[in-house]
């Protein structure tokens, strides 16, 4: 069995956002870039389950969408203990493109389940995961909290309102995976690092896509007003004014 | 005369054009009720169609009663097919993805509108590229301009918010809780029954499971949310937070470190890497407030923070603060708000 993640390039979740040219473009200047945080937990579930012997998983292998400055990241990726990696070499800036250049790849390229984190922490777009389980005319499944491999099906927990479902299904498949999916991300090892520098990362040309969407402009969110400070001794003051001043209560 | 015959003919088309376009709202069910978020859903759908001068079909998949079809109608479902079939109660997002756009199609439908949830996550994308149709997710108000069709969205998981242009002929969005609110606009509803014949190849999905907290407050509906973090000190001081959120109706969530020590699940999480949510109100008890958090709770209407340091960031971001120890400040409040009942 083979497994392919996701990964998109994110700013590191501390940075503080700025954008340039008229609020029209991300400001990259000193940012740190990562893995986006649920395709390095994906990644981390996909090394476990291949790690495990009770599974026949050969390979793990991760794939991107994006410029050659992003090869740190995939790098990372390597490190961490995928086999392989690949970048598509093209611009992310829409999910469809996004998700159809990776399902081009997967045509050719067959894997049997697909990781993709539910979102990416910077333009929040929710969608290529499932888009391209759909490309590919796959099963999906969405707000994956937990994987596992019993012979050739797949056990999958996903999250519905107010708690959760345990699902089995086949392979080729897509699961779009959330918190929970693995305990905490793996941190590179020495040896990794040193490891990573001799794996494969094959960078391949884009194909033709349509764009659909463009970002056009950003705005910062308004300043909140002032905290009112409330006296510790005086709680009944805060429920009054939940209920007179904010009405929430 | 004929320059006058032609101009007529053209705003006939283009008449005809409009009334042949529509926007499409899913209406999800889970276990046969709406939620919340499916009334706003209506009321938001039915103001962008007013707004694009066209009408609006509600789309309801699995089995729902007449009478629950018919509450739509308070929020302006004039129009609702209805997909009843019980083979479709369990969300396989390539079937529903599948008769949605059937629908669309049928219909004329240029845009579709889904709540941004568990199952909008899962439909729209697959709608996205069944109708080559761009999409935008979590959308925080009506569009800002109908051509180009633009609409306004959070990005940087709750740091900037961004405006997308959808070019495609076909959009899709889905649109964020607590984004429009409920606007009441009572009309008669008509339903349609409509079946689809799916390959039951589609049905791959086997639900052998299901777990559900019953006599908890579901997280990301919640009006009013008791969140607590390392301040606590141990997992064991939870009951202080447990009666505040009784009292009050309200859910238990937790941070980042809270949940990474296995003090609380992981589905009680909020923040970017977690649950992002938009509850009206919200309490930070012993939560220092970092970025990450509050990217997960910034939507919420109101803020209240309790934390010993006064310095702590998440009075930056708070409508109300208590300096104090929760263990201290969190009993007082539940005897406060139950007395005020």
């Amino acid at each position: 069995m083979k497994i392919l993640v996701c990964i998109s390039n994110v700013p590191d979740t501390t940075t503080k956002v700025k954008f340039k040219e008229d609020n029209t473009l991300f400001d990259d200047s000193g940012v740190q870039w990562i893995i986006n945080p649920w395709d390095e937990l994906a990644l981390t579930r996909a090394l476990e389950l291949k790690e495990d012997a009770g599974n026949s998983v050969d390979e793990v292998c991760v794939i991107h969408v994006g410029g050659a400055q992003t090869d740190a990241t995939l790098r990372k990726a390597l490190a961490i203990g995928a086999d392989k990696a690949f970048r598509i070499d093209a611009c992310a800036a829409d999910a469809y493109y996004v998700a159809g250049q990776i399902a081009s790849y997967l045509k050719e390229n067959p894997f049997d389940i697909v990781f993709s984190g539910i979102e990416s922490s910077d333009y929040n777009g929710s969608s290529v995961g499932a888009m391209i389980a759909e490309f590919m005319d796959y099963s999906g499944v969405s707000s994956v909290t937990s994987v596992n491999l019993d012979g050739d099906d797949v056990i999958l927990y996903r999250a519905i309102p107010g708690g959760k479902q345990k699902i089995k299904t086949g392979v080729p498949l897509v699961a779009v995976v959330q918190k929970g999916i693995a305990k905490e991300p793996r941190i590179p090892a020495m040896r990794g690092i040193m490891m990573a520098r001799k794996k494969p990362l094959e960078v391949i040309a884009a194909t033709e896509m349509e764009m659909l969407t463009k970002s056009i402009k950003f705005e910062l969110p308004k300043a909140k007003g002032a905290c009112k400070m409330i006296d510790l001794e005086n709680v009944e003051e805060l429920v009054k004014l939940l209920k007179n001043e904010a009405k929430v209560l | 005369m004929i320059v006058n015959l032609v101009s007529f003919l053209r705003s006939i088309i283009s008449y005809l054009k409009e009334k042949l376009m529509s926007v499409i709202a899913f209406a999800k069910n889970w276990n046969g009720k709406f939620k919340n978020s499916t009334y706003e859903l209506v009321s938001y759908t039915k103001n962008l169609a007013s707004q694009l001068n066209t009408q609006l079909i509600v789309v309801s998949i699995g089995e729902v009663k007449e009478e629950e079809l018919k509450s739509l109608g308070k929020y302006g479902a004039e129009r609702i097919i209805s997909v009843n079939d019980s083979q479709m109660n369990t969300l396989t997002s390539r079937v529903y993805a599948q008769v949605i756009s059937e629908l669309a199609e049928k219909e004329g439908a240029d845009t579709i509108v889904m709540s941004d949830n568990e199952s909008g996550k899962a439909i729209a994308p697959r709608i996205s590229v069944k109708m080559k149709a761009g999409m935008a997710s979590a959308v925080l108000e009506l569009p800002i301009s109908m051509n180009p069709f633009v609409v306004k969205k959070g990005a940087f998981s709750g740091k900037a918010l961004e405006y997308v242009q959808i070019d495609s002929p076909v959009k899709v969005i889905t649109i964020a809780k607590n984004c429009f609110g409920f606007i009441e606009d009572q009309v008669d509803v008509s339903i349609e029954e409509f079946s689809s014949h799916l390959d039951a190849a589609l049905f791959k999905i086997q639900v052998l499971e299901e777990e559900k907290q019953t006599n908890k407050v579901n997280l990301a509906d919640a009006d009013i949310v008791v969140s607590a973090g390392r301040g606590m000190r141990s997992p064991d001081n939870w009951g202080v937070v447990e009666e505040l959120a009784d009292v009050l109706g309200a859910a238990t969530a937790c941070s980042r470190p809270v949940s990474d020590e296995g003090w609380r699940g992981h589905e009680e999480h909020v923040g970017q890497t977690g649950k992002v949510i938009a509850p009206n109100l919200y309490f930070a008890a012993g939560i220092s407030g970092a970025i990450q958090h509050v990217a997960g709770i910034s939507r919420s209407k109101c803020i209240v923070a309790i934390n010993t340091d006064p310095e702590a960031p998440i009075f930056g971001v708070a409508d109300y603060g208590i300096i104090g120890d929760v263990m201290e400040v969190l009993p007082k409040l539940t005897e406060a708000v139950r007395n005020s009942k």
